[in-house]
């Protein structure tokens, strides 16, 4: 594996992740994202779906007319999702009822169409497996940050496993519920796009709309 | 027209021009047969595991709401009983009805419907419901040794109102495990005295047959002094007598009796 192909692998991680840069699959990392085992479950399915998906459509690429481009890329990636829906609700029983829905509505994960649209359809079956797989750990990587604090903070277990002894328990940790509500999941969302681009500067977006400032205005 | 051969049709659709009407169609027609073909030999290979996860998943179900009834749990405990079955029963020739889907019978509904019940003439009817369904859910309970608990449901009238309940039978099935009222409205205070848990308590261990096989349990006054005697209640006479005759009637010919005499005789699987 050379130099550029390790590069699609590894940008999505933090360089062009797909939640904190590209702001795609937000909504799956609310809902999924109040245990560690959820998660780490949605975070799987998620890059198998987009791995396969970016392999087939990167396969038939050069056959794909234009006019049912969109048609034949949410055929295939709805069939993978199906697939991976069924796989786990056989061999995962208990976690596929935890997800629900959410497994099913991978197929309207932006990640998933975004990237068979800008990636796949551009480029040969290879790098686009590595960008599949690479966006799915980029996905993954702030699920699972997002989950180690919602179910620490919020239930102060990780995977279940007690790691903050819980005041009603005869611990000290007093839980805090919010992280267990769906905003929370924005606010942290929200603090590692503010650690992110303080970080890496370059990620920063112009403002759109710059709020006016009257003091430093252009009176007469 | 000489190069027939399937490869070469395949090698001339695919230098034909992406938007051309036939590639289009080609190109769509040949994902949807693979994504439907992908997706039906999925569904169809997992099948089998995935209904097991949602049978096993309503059984964890109805255990639970077994067990949630007040002292039905305690039974299940003391029993040790692991796995629970739901059967439907015809209560006419006594063999489980195999065509029927227990998890799918509405026995509430199967009550009122014309179709599913046969009248009963009134010497048969002491617990006192007119009609009387042709099928019946039961759950057996199985431990490690076999057969450990059938749990009956069953119904009848009580002063004013339907007394509905489960009957636990211990695995002799002659002898009652516990009996578990979750509906009635007799008289608050008086009638209602049958879902005392302390009165519900006494059916525990209570006798149902006699030597020749017969129901022989009976309410008495006062303090019961046999095995197959249950305390009346003052105050709750008639209530209590509308229980003691439920349980006669649902153990008896016309009830689960002949079902519990197959089940005895080893004839039901």
């Amino acid at each position: 594996m050379n130099r550029s192909s390790l590069r699609h692998l590894t940008a999505p991680l933090i360089d062009n992740n797909p939640i904190t840069l590209q702001m795609l699959g937000i909504c799956s990392a609310l809902a999924v994202t109040t245990s560690m085992s959820t998660a780490l479950t949605m975070s799987l399915a998620l890059t198998a779906v987009l791995t396969a998906g970016s392999a087939s459509i990167s396969l038939i690429r050069r056959h794909l007319p234009q006019s049912i481009r969109l048609v034949v890329q949410i055929t295939i990636i709805a069939s993978f999702v199906i697939v991976a829906d069924q796989i786990l609700r056989a061999f995962a029983f208990e976690m596929s009822q935890r997800l629900s829905v959410f497994v099913g509505l991978i197929v309207t994960n932006c990640i998933v169409l975004g990237r068979a649209e800008a990636f796949a359809m551009r480029n040969p079956v290879w790098p686009s497996v590595l960008d599949g797989i690479g966006n799915g750990l980029g996905y993954s990587l702030i699920l699972m940050i997002v989950a180690a604090f919602r179910e620490g903070l919020g239930t102060g277990t990780l995977f279940g496993v007690t790691v903050l002894p819980l005041a009603s328990d005869g611990g000290w940790f007093q839980p805090l519920g919010v992280m267990l509500l769906a905003p929370s999941a924005f606010f942290i969302i929200a603090m590692l796009i503010w650690v992110i681009r303080t970080m890496r500067p370059s990620q920063v977006e112009a403002d759109d709309f710059p709020i006016h400032d009257p003091t430093a205005s252009n009176l007469p | 027209m000489s190069d027939l051969s399937p490869l070469r049709l395949w090698r001339r659709f695919l230098a034909l021009p992406n938007e051309s009407r036939a590639k289009t169609l080609g190109v769509a027609f040949m994902v949807a047969t693979v994504s439907a073909l992908a997706v039906s030999v999925t569904s169809v290979t997992l099948k089998p595991r995935q209904e097991a996860h949602l049978a096993a998943a309503r059984e964890a179900r109805l255990a639970e709401m077994i067990a949630a009834l007040p002292g039905m749990g305690d039974i299940l405990r003391e029993t040790g009983a692991d796995t629970l079955d739901a059967v439907v029963v015809d209560l006419t020739s006594g063999q489980i009805a195999q065509d029927v889907d227990a998890a799918g019978f509405d026995f509430l509904a199967a009550q009122t419907d014309p179709a599913q019940t046969v009248a009963l003439s009134p010497a048969q009817d002491i617990a006192t419901i007119g009609r009387r369904p042709t099928l019946a859910p039961v759950y057996l309970l199985r431990g490690d040794g076999g057969l450990v608990l059938v749990v009956l449901p069953v119904y009848g009238t009580g002063y004013q109102s339907t007394l509905r309940a489960y009957l636990a039978l211990s695995a002799d099935l002659a002898t009652i495990a516990g009996l578990s009222i979750y509906e009635q409205a007799e008289t608050p205070g008086l009638g209602s005295r049958i879902t005392d848990p302390a009165w519900q308590a006494t059916w525990a261990g209570t006798e149902t047959r006699g030597p020749s096989g017969d129901i022989v349990i009976s309410l008495v006054r006062g303090a019961a002094n046999g095995p197959t005697e249950i305390d009346g209640i003052s105050g709750a006479t008639r209530s209590a007598t509308g229980v003691v005759q439920m349980v006669q009637f649902w153990l008896g010919p016309d009830g689960f009796g002949p079902f519990l005499s197959s089940l005895r005789l080893g004839g039901v699987k």
